[in-house]
Parts: structure tokens; sequence; C-alpha cells
């Protein structure tokens, strides 16, 4: 399978790219191209133009920055997932990169286009919902930051602009106990559920993956915990608000069961 | 067309090509490098896995350009003077293959991971072949060879 022809430009800077999307309302940018060549082999994409950000190595950092770590938006998962500093600062960060695909995946796909592409199934957008991370976004008119839970706004959408480019994602040092549990039945494949879970201010957050159209938040059960509720009882509430898909892997009663069987094992973790 | 250059096994090589040209369609039909082969064409099977700057990437799911100005290591590349590399070598020795068609994935996959994790555990092996799927040997003599690439102490 082959994509269908496009015109490639490869953009020299952030503002460039932006540029460039205005040229083409029909142009996508190309990160590492592992979520949207698939989908152009598909001719499920079909963009006129691929804006090539993948050599902006600027853009591929991750620093301290105050309470908070930055993580420039074209970092790899394999860099994410290896980072000393996120490990000790917001480990559950590195262990959600190290979980996507596979090695030669994380070699190549970044953390940006991984929020950028807004696939619920992601794991690294549940948890970046829990950490309550925030996005920095640059357009035509400058830069604007949005938090976590404004970003992912429907299936394969986001609060982004079509001529923004994301360029950083900020996340939030933790101390408190943390989980990720993500649940496949083979090695590679993406999450059937995935369950993030952190402290924060004494409570719980809690993140899902794939139990809807966008990452969410488990809100009954974090305000369960917060009225002093067990975990087991507090897991009850994990498919409160949430609209499962049924696929090939699992109906939707299914994944709503084990949303709450995977969110009393990541309490249970957390609160340990 | 777009003009890309790049070092593909030691060697600098220039071409245009169509910007969608796939990076194991440049290798193969462009190049004659067929040892890389394509399974499943869809990124899960990593038969048509190769290097990129010394790191294992999926060519099927990688663009011709976004190589261009880097550096392309294929199974050609890993025997040298006529001596298997010594994770090949691993390979024959274990029984690691039968039809062989994943074998090129296997073997460039493996020594990607060795680079990274040079002594890894039975499991570390497993997790590190999780990209590349083979129909034929039920993958125990696959993790044995590389286990025993490891032990040798070769260079890989
Ligand atoms: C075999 C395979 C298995 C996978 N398994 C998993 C898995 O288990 N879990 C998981 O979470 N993911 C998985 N992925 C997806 C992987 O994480 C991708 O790397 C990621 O989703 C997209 O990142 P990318 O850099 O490749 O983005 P691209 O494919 O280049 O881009 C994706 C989309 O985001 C846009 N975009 C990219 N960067 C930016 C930016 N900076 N600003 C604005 N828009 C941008 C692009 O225009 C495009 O629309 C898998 C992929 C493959 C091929
Ligand atoms: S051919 Fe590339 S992963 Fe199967
Ligand atoms: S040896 Fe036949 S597919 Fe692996």
């Amino acid at each position: 399978m082959i994509p269908a022809p496009f015109d490639y430009v490869r953009a020299d800077s952030v503002d460039d790219a932006i540029a460039r999307l205005r040229e083409d309302p029909e142009g996508k940018l190309l990160a590492g191209g592992h979520s949207l060549l698939p989908a152009m082999k598909l001719r499920l994409a079909r963009p006129s133009t691929l804006i090539d950000i993948g050599r902006l190595r600027d853009l591929a950092y991750i620093r301290e920055d105050g309470d908070r770590v930055a993580i420039g938006a074209l970092t790899r998962h394999h860099d994410v997932a290896t980072s000393e500093l996120l490990r000790q600062a917001c480990p559950i960060v590195a262990h959600a990169a190290s979980v996507v695909g596979d090695p030669q995946v994380r070699h190549v796909g970044t953390i940006g286009g991984s929020c950028a592409h807004g696939d619920p199934a992601g794991d690294l957008p549940s948890v970046l919902l829990a950490l309550e991370a925030e996005f920095v976004a640059r357009g035509p008119s400058g830069e604007r930051t949005i938090p976590a839970s404004g970003f992912f706004t429907s299936l394969f959408e986001t609060a982004l602009a079509p001529d923004e480019v994301l360029t950083e994602i900020r996340v939030p040092r933790t101390s408190g106990g943390w989980a990720y549990l993500k649940f496949n039945r083979r090695a590679i494949d993406w999450a059937i559920v995935g369950v993030a879970a952190v402290r924060a201010n004494g409570g719980v957050r809690v993140g899902l993956t794939n139990m809807g159209l966008t990452p969410l938040r488990a809100t009954g059960v974090e305000e369960a915990i917060a009225s002093g509720a067990d975990p087991a009882a507090a897991a009850a509430r994990a498919d409160e608000g949430t609209a499962p898909p049924a696929d090939a892997f699992a109906s939707d009663e299914y994944r709503r069961e084990l949303a709450k069987v995977l969110v009393r094992r990541a309490l249970e973790q957390v609160l340990a | 067309m777009t003009r890309i250059s790049l070092t593909v096994n030691g060697q600098r090589r220039e071409a245009d090509v169509e910007p969608r040209t796939l990076l194991v369609y440049f290798l193969r039909e462009h190049l004659g490098l067929t040892g890389t082969n394509v399974g499943c064409d869809t990124s899960t099977c990593g038969a048509c896995t190769v290097h990129l700057d010394g790191e294992s990437v999926k060519s099927c799911t990688l663009l011709a350009v976004q190589a261009d100005g880097r550096e392309v290591t294929t199974i050609e590349a890993l025997a040298r003077d006529g001596e298997l590399h010594p994770l090949q070598e691993a390979f024959r020795r274990n029984h690691a293959l039968q039809c062989g068609y994943c074998t090129p994935g296997m073997v460039m996959a493996a020594a990607s991971l060795l680079r990274e994790r040079p002594n890894p555990t039975e499991e570390e092996v497993r997790e590190g072949l999780e990209g590349n799927l083979c129909r034929c040997t039920g993958y125990q003599n696959i993790v044995k060879a590389v286990l025993d690439a490891a032990a040798s102490g070769a260079r890989v």
C-alpha cells in the first residue's frame, strides 16, 4: 500500500510550518508519521501537502521548568521512556511512553503527534489528562496554553486550530503513587482499555484510555475516593459517563467491566 | 520528485524519488537491496525492520524523504568479509528460523535491542522483539539465539 500523491515540503521553523499550513488548508504536518502514514496508505487521510516538521530538533527536549517538566512536541516515545528526569520527576509519563507500540514505533513516533492525533486509544493522552498537563500551541497570532481538560475535543479532534503547531507539553512533578495499566491481548496492540491514576492534593485523579470518543477523566471514581470510599467501591463507578466502543477485540459491556477491574487495581496500587 | 541524499550501508546514495515512496520500496526497488522484506505493509510484522541512524525502525512506515541526510543500515551490511554477523551466526546455531521470511527484520530488531541493552534478560528480549512476528518458529529459538549472541560478548 502506498499513499496517494502529495506535495512534500520541509518546514525549517515552527513559524515556517504555520505559514505553510495557511498556504494549503488541506495540508498536514508530518512528525513521525506513525499515525498519519498508516492512515494515508488506507486513504483515510489524503492531505495535499505534507509539511515535514520531523527535523525541527529544537522541539525535541525534556527539561525542568519550575515545578513542571517541559517536553518538546517532537520528543520521541523512546526518549520520553528513557528520560532520567521524567523517571524521577513524573514517572507515569515515562512508563506510558514505554508501553506504546513496540521499540521500532517508539524510535519514530512523537509525544506531540500522539496528542495532536486525538486518538482515544492512545496511551499518553489519558495519562496527560490525569496529570492535568498543559499543551502549548503556536499559531499565526502567537502562543497559547491549553489545559488538558480542554485539549481533546472529539474523536481524532483536538483544540488545535488548523494553522496551529503543538510545541510543548508540560507535566507536573509528582511525588505520590501512580499507575498506568494497559490491557491488551497481544504485545503490540493498542489498549483495549487503559487506566491512568495519580495521587494529587490528597486525592486521586483517574484517566481512561479507549472508553469513549476522547480520553476521559473518571470523575465518579475521583469523587468516591475523595469522600472516603475504598478502591473497590470507588471502582464500581469507573464507567460512569463513558461510551466505550465495540470492536473485534471487545464489546462495550466488556470494556465497562474491564474499566472497573483496572481502576480497582490502579487505585490499590496508588493508595498502597 | 524530491532529491534525496543518504548513506545506505556505508555508501552515499543520491536519488530523485516521488515523496510518497516508502523507504522499504526505495531500498528494494531503487537500490535492489531485497534482503529487507515486506510482510504486512501495515506496520505490524517487523519484517521490514532496518536501522535509521543505528536504531530499529519499520521501513514500510517511513517515507524515503524522511531518511534524507541520514544513515540507513540493512541486513545486507551485517556480514563482513564473508563472516556472518554474531547475531546471524547465533540464529543459525540455534535454529532460530524456518522459512526465513521474518529473519532479516528479527536480526535487525535484535541488533538494535542489544545496542541499547547489551545484556538483556529473557523477558527483555521477548519485549524487545514485540514488534516482530514469526509465523514459523514459535519464538523460543529466536529468543535463545539473541541471548546466545549477547552471552558470546561479540560486538553487535
Ligand atoms: C504499529 C503501531 C503501533 C502503535 N501502537 C500504539 C500504542 O499502543 N499506543 C499509542 O498510544 N500509540 C500507538 N501507535 C501510534 C504512535 O504512538 C504514533 O507515534 C503517534 O500516535 C503519532 O505520532 P507521530 O509523531 O508519528 O505523528 P504523525 O503520524 O506524524 O502525526 C499524527 C497527527 O498529528 C498531527 N501532528 C503531529 N505533530 C504535530 C504537532 N507538533 N502539532 C500539530 N499537529 C501535529 C499530524 O498532522 C497528524 O494529523 C502505534 C503506531 C504504530 C504504527
Ligand atoms: S512490512 Fe513493515 S511492519 Fe510488516
Ligand atoms: S521463520 Fe518463517 S516467519 Fe519466521
